[in-house]
């Protein structure tokens, strides 16, 4: 006989403010199997759960149905409650009543309605629960961190450092990702190059870090603590073992004029070629797309002046597959084309730039060697305009979302121009000055205070060129009057956004993203650094727009995730997976084509004698991943669903 | 009639697409009609048909199935075995009587909780002018009636 225990939660007046938590109660207490049904305010919290395993105890309790948030918050918590208590774990079942009914609904009375269907369905469903055991599945102490930028490279050497083996896949010939653009970084104006080529030299020598760069990922199959990645190096063209990085090459290249990827375009570079000099590793690659050899048959230049016969051109890409435990994401962002802001002249005049144009200009090792000096004559300009929010907290040409670092990295372009320009003018239009963080406010009065940055609140409506200069017409809010100042050089402080193939890879990986393609976490707050899927881990601004420090922050963070996983010998995994029962099994194979993970082999039954009687279908529990295809494939109704059997579901629908 | 006509609609939900969706939808506090009723299952390749008949004959004027985007399932093509699936099953409808507009099909994301809480709404609104949903059910009856005796 059935005793299903049903509590309902208050969530304080989440629940009880919309849904009559006392009706509720009554009503599902006379439904047929129901031993106890009680309501509270938070059964969450530690008493809350105690009353539910004294409940379980008190009554002997063979199911139990809790009304409250979504299962995407508790269920692990009440499942844990339940287990403590002596009941199988998989014989508690959450209504959701929260987030789908309380919070979406006005009426109090259809809202109850709702939520005695939802909890009485859920009772039904709990009714025909089996005791279920977690599976266990062994784990590859070897992890995946996708992206060399800080965050990549802060998560690889957490876990290398901790004695674990990485796998570092950097797709760009050399590490370094955005951060070894910058000039310096805000608060501090520490040099980015001296805090991130070390690291980089780090990353490339530990003995725990295999790094690949040049490299992408072609597909990850498997499940958390056994995924199975394919990685594809792009050919070089270059050979990694005997080159020594001599340059020689780079030197000889008779193609000069490339725009460097690197400096933004602001700079040149040759056809074979290292991103910047102090790349990681400091080795060539040839750029196919420009090298004359492979436009024409012809050149060759570099093979001539190598002396170690290093350059070959008939190099392929080539396939490495890796067995992998965790993996991390940090695959970074990217800035946005300013081209829908077509007033402020973005690729039109030379002398409109962009954020990380303007790092590239101020950087020591930068084609200006640092000195800030106008694209289009090579002057040093007098008078400096930068228009914050390019882009974003703009939905009707930008994105809705405050990219977050641009406040900062205006006021610290401000000073930066101020300290190397010393008799220059600054004007910042801004919206807000959104300055939170330690030391940043601080950081943002000193460009006002120390370095006489003209800060005007107001959006400017277009730029022109007249008479040698950059007119900006815009307007100044708290005067209420419109602006118009002559420059010498705009800086659009430009939006932080995904990398333009997110989307693409979130799907190679199997991660979920938001509408911009900002990869999702498991919850906002309380599993900030996983993805959906276990054993995927994010890091850094693939995640949403972050600056240095949030971006190393959540790469330990992440890092730690994987050594957790990495302490133990065995994972436990949830056991909702398919189960065939074989004496009905008719052998028609329907399940295998419709397994996406080939977790359905074909078994012999045998007699005594070892004659065939018959083959039927057999679940690898270990790679089956419990989508549930091919129940519904199955033509004899022999494959069920452990968890989600046709009997739970048809029990959920009758009870509505 | 005096009071308008509340249907009664059963929803068939992946988890990590339409039920995150959902979820955002009461995250985000967004307010929509209260007559669609959720079933959890791991992904739209768990869908039966038979679960939508159950529904039908169980008393709902209306199913909705929601699952991920294509190209967007967790479990890599489950929702293009329901897609496919559910080409075949609506001619079925048509041909055993059950308008096929009384069951509806949709894609919503995690991040949908927008497009969740407006769909829901349209939802209701399409079955509401459709009207109670009873020749199946009085079908059934009438078959059962006869079987018994």
């Amino acid at each position: 006989m059935a005793k299903i225990g049903v509590f309902i939660c208050h969530c304080g007046e989440n629940i009880g403010a919309k849904v009559d938590c006392s009706r509720l109660a009554e009503a599902l207490g006379e439904h047929p199997g129901v031993a106890v049904s009680v309501e509270y305010k938070y059964f969450c919290s530690d008493p809350g759960q105690e009353s539910v395993k004294k409940a379980i105890r008190d009554n002997n309790l063979t199911g139990v149905v809790v009304a409250a948030c979504s299962p995407r918050m508790h269920e692990a918590t009440f499942r844990k409650a339940c287990a403590e208590a002596g009941l199988n774990p998989y014989q508690c079942e959450i209504a959701n009543i929260r987030e789908q009914c309380s919070w979406v609904h006005t009426d109090k009375d259809m809202a109850t309605e709702k939520a005695m269907d939802i909890t009485r369905s859920m009772v039904e469903k709990v009714k025909r629960n089996n005791n279920l055991q977690p599976i266990e599945v062994p784990v590859t102490r070897r992890a995946l961190v996708i992206g060399g930028g800080i965050a990549g490279i802060q998560a690889a050497l957490d876990i290398a450092n901790a004695g674990q083996e990485v796998v570092l896949v950097e797709r760009e010939p050399s590490l370094g990702g955005h951060m070894a653009q910058l000039s310096e970084t805000f608060p501090t104006l520490d040099c980015s190059q001296c805090i991130m080529t070390p690291r980089m030299v780090e990353a490339a020598q530990h003995p725990n870090i295999r790094l690949l760069t040049y490299a992408e990922i072609e597909s990850v199959d498997g499940y958390i603590g056994n995924f199975k990645v394919k990685v594809r190096m792009k050919s070089r063209c270059v050979d990694m073992n005997s080159c020594t990085g001599c340059g020689d090459c780079i030197t000889k290249c008779p193609l000069k004029k490339i725009p460097s990827e690197f400096d933004c375009g602001l700079g040149k570079r040759t056809a074979i070629y290292t991103p910047f000099a102090q790349s990681v590793p400091n080795k060539p690659v040839i750029d196919k797309a420009n090298c004359i050899y492979f436009k024409n048959g012809k050149c060759k230049i570099c093979t001539k002046s190598c002396q170690f016969n290093s350059i070959n051109f008939e190099m392929q890409d080539e396939f490495i597959e890796l067995e992998i435990g965790a993996i991390v994401v940090a695959t970074g962002f990217q800035v946005q084309n300013n081209a829908q802001y077509g007033e402020y002249g973005y690729g039109k005049y030379p002398d409109v730039i962009n954020g990380l144009q303007f790092e590239r200009l101020a950087s020591a090792s930068g084609p200006t060697a640092g000195k800030i000096l106008r694209p289009s004559d090579g002057k040093e300009p007098q008078t400096v305009v930068f228009i914050q929010c390019a882009g974003s907290r703009d939905p009707s040409k930008g994105v809705r979302y405050c990219s977050k670092i641009c406040c900062m990295y205006t006021a610290k372009h401000a000073m930066l121009y101020a300290h190397k320009v010393h008799d220059g003018k600054t004007h910042i239009f801004y919206m807000d000055i959104r300055a939170a963080g330690k030391g940043y406010d601080e950081f943002s009065r000193r460009a006002i205070e120390e370095d006489e940055a003209s800060y005007v609140r107001g959006r400017v409506s277009k730029v022109w060129q007249e008479n040698g200069k950059l007119m900006v017409r815009g307007v100044d809010t708290l005067l209420g009057k419109p602006v118009e100042i002559a420059a010498d050089m705009v800086v659009l402080a430009t939006t932080m956004i995904p990398q333009p193939d997110a989307k693409e890879f979130a799907k190679t990986i199997g991660i979920g993203y938001d509408e911009y393609g900002f990869y999702n976490e498991a919850h906002l707050k309380l599993r900030p650094v996983e993805s959906s899927t276990a054993g995927i881990f994010l890091a850094g601004a693939c995640q949403s727009p972050k600056d240095i420090p949030d971006s190393v922050a959540q790469a330990s963070a992440s890092a730690s995730k994987v050594l957790a996983l990495f302490s133990k010998d065995k994972l436990e995994r949830e056991p909702v997976i398919a189960i065939n029962n074989e004496a009905t099994c008719a052998g028609c194979w329907g399940c295998v084509l419709a397994c996406p993970y080939n977790a359905i082999e074909k078994k012999d039954i045998l007699d005594r004698s070892g004659r065939l009687i018959k083959r039927v279908a057999f679940v690898n529990p270990g790679l089956c991943q419990g989508c549930g295809t091919c129940v519904t494939f199955c033509r004899s109704n022999s494959i069920d669903l452990a968890g989600f059997t046709e009997k739970q579901i048809f029990a959920e629908v009758m009870g509505l | 009639m005096s009071e308008p006509f509340e249907p009664k609609i059963v929803a068939f939900v992946c988890t990590y697409c339409t039920y995150a969706g959902a979820d955002l939808a009461g995250t985000s506090r967004l307010k929509y009609a209260p007559n669609v009723r959720t079933i959890r299952l791991p992904c739209t390749g768990r869908i039966s048909p038979m679960f939508i008949l159950k529904a039908l004959q169980k008393g709902a004027d209306g199913v909705l199935v929601s699952g991920c985007h294509p190209g967007d399932c967790h479990f890599t093509h489950g929702n293009y075995h329901a897609r496919r699936r559910w080409m075949v099953f609506r001619s079925l409808l048509d041909f055993i009587g059950i308008p096929p507009e009384r069951v509806k099909y949709s894609w919503i994301s995690a991040a949908e909780g927008v497009k969740f809480a407006e769909l829901i709404n349209s939802v209701t609104e399409d079955i509401r002018k459709l009207g109670p949903f009873d020749q199946y059910k009085e079908l059934i009856e009438e078959t059962e009636a006869e079987a018994t005796h």
